[in-house]
């Protein structure tokens, strides 16, 4: 026995090592994924026995108008919140100096992030508040008549979007006030020096040296776009009639909302959402992957 | 649009920078700072429309107010029990697959890697019916050990990620050195390994405990009554019964919001380490 | 003895066994539910009664918050099932009932005479033939109105047998005045839903209303496109802003006299009440008539009480069914909330004028009593159309649309 530990323990210890974290993960969140793709095949109520209906669910949610609302509004989510990359840029070259409590001004610029969502909803929400709100008044100002952003469904989802670039651009403009801290200041006096300007400036000789902040921040736009249920179940519920639902919410509504409990038709939208955030995740893995393999 | 150092500037566009700076914190922050003038306003004002002037005298009462007649404690206890033994979990969990995954050369590593890095960007919504299940037919549904299990595994991808990368950065001669003396892979985890992952292991219980924190999706699915409920479940339903009384919500967001805040004021180095690891190298 | 225990199950298991240790003898009698305060103390008080004339029976009531309730139940019944359970008539229990997660207490209902003291709610408690829990309150839905909103736009206050078309008249007068004719807040959907059940009830009737509910009229329906022609003679008179004010917020406007009427539930005189409103300014009329010579109908969601499939002390269980069908229990619990008794032979306190009106009107309703939309409709369809209210709310000209997405979710749900 010992024999045949002190032989292959090197081939064996990242087993042992890797054992409880795989296994966790593999029971949670492995093995859930696949699990998913199975409920999605089946009509259950949670309660009573499942019934096998195949491909059904899928046939229904193809000519299921919320769906289609859903997923023009996950769009909406994802294009609008890529601009947390260049805002947060934005801040992050204003911040970047020093002055005296420099400091404090970033990491109080960064506050929106550590702030739970719920939180960040709430605020929104009085911001937005019909007759008293902070933003309806300066409507109200401007045009003379207020507008109830969150009844609105012109608007509603623009104005969740608004409230989650909020402590996304603080994310984002964290990431790159570390990434400013290794651009080189020799390159950027030497580029000064064959007159390099303006945007050339920060497109040629910046945003090159910043190629790994902006990747992440990328990624966690991405994802934070696609993962965005908090703001709309806090702000809207989904509503005014629907019309802010995004997939990861309408998903929870109708496996687990008070009217909902369709587990199989749920997993069916959460298998959709999972295939798109499936072809962004392939694409990061891969750029990884590439990395990791040409070293 | 890359400025220079403001120290090369001259002396009014300085100055106009030091104005600058707090005048875009000011308005970057005006939904807080709106949120924390409201939490101190006498109902009263609420009440007379006063929403946006100064209010009328400071009322710490909206404090107290939330805490005495609302299972607010309950729920930020609730908060401490879930996140904390999480933050334990998570860490000691990806210490291990980190290390694995960064000091030996095995022919599936790198699949595991990416294995746990792509679990890490799953929507929850494909995992929320069967976890439900699972945490149901444990026994464990609605309790805040059922829910810091699964938070556990889930923050595993996302730790390994980090400390791998972490100890992949230390030197390997180190590991080296020590196996020729015949140190056992276990003792060099954690006489070697372990000491220099301080920093790691720091930066990444500030992040984790933010995160689980600021969880809101998983315990709405996990937990149901106020007994167990964490801050922002709780604060949400809170919400539902404190309609038009804006005082009351806002005392109770800041309440949420403080302990997050505090850990990364005083974490602060180690927070933004963590964050940006892997942003820049 | 009460004991609230926490809402882990776990824990509760064992806490569970430390008490019926300490009860010794003593059988224990588990019991979910989801009460506010005020009820909350009510049914506590009770318990105490219930235990003291059964003093081998200990109640351990395990309260949950209201909305977390809904979510919680569907677990519990399965997973660790109490004696008794909390839930709602009509529709609402029919998943349970078919999930045979319910039991049959038509026995309890039989024993106890109940087919005759709680006629009124016996067909929403019917499901095959058989009764699956016991109504112990319900409250009744109308219009409450403030009185100071009708003085200062000099509107005559409403009198009774007032119809429709004066009420369309009245709302043409408060909007001159720069009065909401009517307010409602649909932020949670369905207070949409009470304002859609009224005109249905009084366009066409309290059978055909059930018929829609129950999925056998299109909802492309001529007769559905009267209701809602009904329906937008009042919108452009609702408050604009009602999807995105929750009714406590409507409840203000109407307090504050910025809003004359209210489709509401008995549940809101509290709150108006605190708001400062009195008996003097507060009013309470029943739904005016649309359609002369329809029976008249009213809506009152019934409250019940379940004994589930999994409960272990059936025997007791359904000896506390029977003690809350009394019209001793049902007379003290809906004093202290203010609601009314199932019970025919229980009494509502005379000096609230709410309650006397509401048990006038709906011991009057000849049509029948509806549950309420999400009461009477299965879920999905529930909710579908709840959304539809709201939409048409806002949005009227969409009507086609909405018309056309309900028939179509009918179709699926029904099938």
């Amino acid at each position: 026995m010992t024999a045949f530990w002190k032989a292959n323990q090197r081939k064996l210890a990242p087993w042992l090592f890797l054992a409880p974290g795989l296994l966790m993960f593999a029971v949670y969140v492995i093995g859930p994924i696949f699990e998913s793709m199975w409920i999605s095949l089946y009509d259950w109520d949670g309660l009573g026995e499942a019934r096998w209906i195949g491909t059904a669910n899928y046939v229904e949610l193809f000519d299921d108008d919320a769906f289609y609302t859903s997923l023009k509004n996950n769009v909406i989510w994802l294009v609008l919140y890529m601009l947390a990359v260049p805002a947060g840029l934005l801040i992050a070259i204003f911040l970047n100096q020093t002055i005296t409590g420099i400091r404090i001004y970033k990491s109080l610029f960064f506050f929106p992030f550590v702030i739970s969502q719920v939180v960040v909803g709430l605020m929104f929400s009085w911001f937005y508040a019909p007759d008293f709100g902070l933003f309806y008044k300066l409507i109200e100002v401007f045009t003379g008549q207020g507008i109830a952003i969150l009844a609105e469904d012109r608007f509603v989802t623009y104005g969740i979007i608004a409230a989650g670039l909020w402590p996304q651009i603080a994310y984002v403009m964290i990431l790159y006030l570390t990434g400013l801290n290794n651009v080189a200041p020799d390159q950027v006096e030497a580029a000064r020096l064959d007159g390099a300007k303006g945007w050339r400036m920060l497109w040629y000789v910046i945003l090159p040296q910043l190629r790994p902040a902006t990747f992440i921040a990328v990624v966690v736009t991405v994802i934070g776009a696609l993962r965005s249920f908090d703001l709309v179940s806090i702000m809207t519920d989904g509503g005014p009639f629907g019309s802010s639902r995004v997939l990861s919410f309408y998903m929870y509504e109708q496996a687990l909302s008070e009217y909902g409990y369709r587990m199989g038709y749920g997993a069916a939208i959460a298998v959709v959402l999972f295939a798109i955030m499936m072809v962004f995740i392939s694409g990061f893995i891969w750029k990884m992957w590439r990395d990791e393999t040409e070293r | 649009m890359f400025p220079r150092p403001i120290q090369q500037t001259s002396p009014a566009a300085q100055t106009l920078y030091k104005v600058a700076v707090p005048v875009a914190l000011i308005l970057w922050l005006l939904p807080l700072l709106g949120v924390a003038l409201t939490s101190v306003r006498p109902a009263s004002d609420l009440a007379q429309g006063n929403y946006f002037g100064w209010p009328s005298s400071v009322a710490f009462s909206n404090y107290a107010e939330v805490f005495t007649k609302s299972p607010i404690a309950g729920y930020m206890l609730n908060s401490f029990k879930v996140t904390i033994p999480t933050v334990i979990g998570a860490v000691a969990l990806s210490c291990m697959t980190g290390f694995a995954l960064a000091v030996y050369r095995f022919r599936s590593n790198l699949l595991v890697f990416f294995m746990f890095v792509a679990g890490n960007f799953v929507p929850f919504q494909i995992l929320m019916v069967p976890v439900r299940d699972l945490t149901l037919n444990l026994g464990m549904y609605n309790t805040w050990y059922g829910l810091a299990l699964f938070h556990i595994a889930f923050q595993t991808g996302f730790c390994t990620l980090f400390m791998r990368n972490f100890i992949k950065a230390l030197p390997f001669e180190l590991i080296e050195a020590a196996r020729v003396e015949g140190v056992s892979e276990w003792r060099i985890f954690w006489f070697v390994v372990l000491p220099l992952m301080r920093p790691a292991i720091a930066a990444l219980s500030v992040l984790i405990f933010t995160f689980i924190w600021n969880d809101f999706f998983w315990a709405t699915v996990l937990t149901t009554s106020a007994e167990t409920q964490p801050i922002t479940a709780g604060l949400s339903s809170l919400n539902g019964q404190w309609i038009a009384q804006w005082h009351l919500v806002s005392a109770g967001s800041i309440l949420a919001a403080l302990p997050p805040v505090l850990m990364f004021f005083l974490m602060q180095r180690h927070f933004i380490a963590g964050l940006t690891l892997g942003a820049v190298k | 003895m009460v004991h609230k225990k926490a809402g882990a199950l776990a824990l509760g298991a064992a806490l569970l066994l430390s008490t019926s240790a300490l009860a010794q003898e003593k059988r224990t009698l588990t019991y979910n539910a989801d009460y506010d305060p005020i009820p909350l103390a009510a049914m506590e008080a009770l318990i105490a009664d219930f235990e003291a004339a059964n003093p081998d029976i200990d109640v351990v009531l395990n309260n949950f918050d209201h909305e977390g309730y809904k979510t919680a139940i569907r677990n519990f019944l399965t997973a660790d099932a109490p004696d008794l359970a909390n839930w709602y008539a009509g529709n609402r229990m029919a998943p349970f009932v078919n999930a045979g997660q319910f039991m049959d207490v038509s026995d309890v209902w039989e024993a106890n005479g109940l087919s005759d003291s709680l006629a009124s709610a016996k067909a929403s408690m019917t499901i095959d033939g058989k009764q699956w829990g016991i109504p112990y309150t319900y409250y009744q839905w109308g219009i409450y109105y403030n009185r100071d909103a009708y003085a200062a736009a000099g509107v005559d206050l409403p009198a009774d047998g007032m119809t429709y078309d004066q009420f369309v008249a009245n709302c043409e007068k408060f909007a001159a005045a720069g009065i909401d004719c009517l307010t409602t807040g649909t932020k949670a959907l369905w207070p949409g839903a009470g304002i859609f059940d009224y005109m249905s009830l009084r366009t066409n009737g309290y059978e055909w209303h059930m018929d829609l509910t129950a999925g056998k009229v299109e909802w492309t329906d001529q007769k559905v496109r009267d209701v809602f022609a009904q329906w937008a003679r009042i919108q452009p008179f609702i408050t604009k802003n009602h999807a995105a004010i929750d009714w406590q917020d409507a409840a203000a406007l109407l307090v504050q006299g910025k809003a004359a009427n209210y489709v509401m539930g008995n549940f809101a005189v509290g709150v108006f009440k605190e708001g400062g409103m009195t008996n003097d300014n507060l009013g309470f009329m029943v739904f005016p008539e649309i359609t002369p010579g329809i029976p008249r109908a009213e809506e009152a969601p019934t409250d019940t009480i379940h004994i589930p499939a999994g409960a272990k002390n059936v025997d007791d269980a359904k000896k506390f069914l029977a003690f809350m069908a009394s019209p001793e229990a049902q007379t003290k619990w809906n004093a202290a909330q203010g609601q009314l008794p199932v019970n025919k032979n229980a009494s509502v306190n005379t000096e609230d004028p709410f309650l006397v009106a509401g048990f006038q009107m709906l011991s009057t309703a000849e049509g029948g009593i509806a549950q309420f939309f999400d009461r009477d409709a299965p879920a999905e369809m529930a909710k579908a159309g709840m959304e539809g209210f709201q939409e048409f709310m806002v949005k009227p000209e969409n009507l086609d649309a909405i018309l056309e997405r309900l028939e179509k979710v009918r179709q699926r749900v029904y099938q």
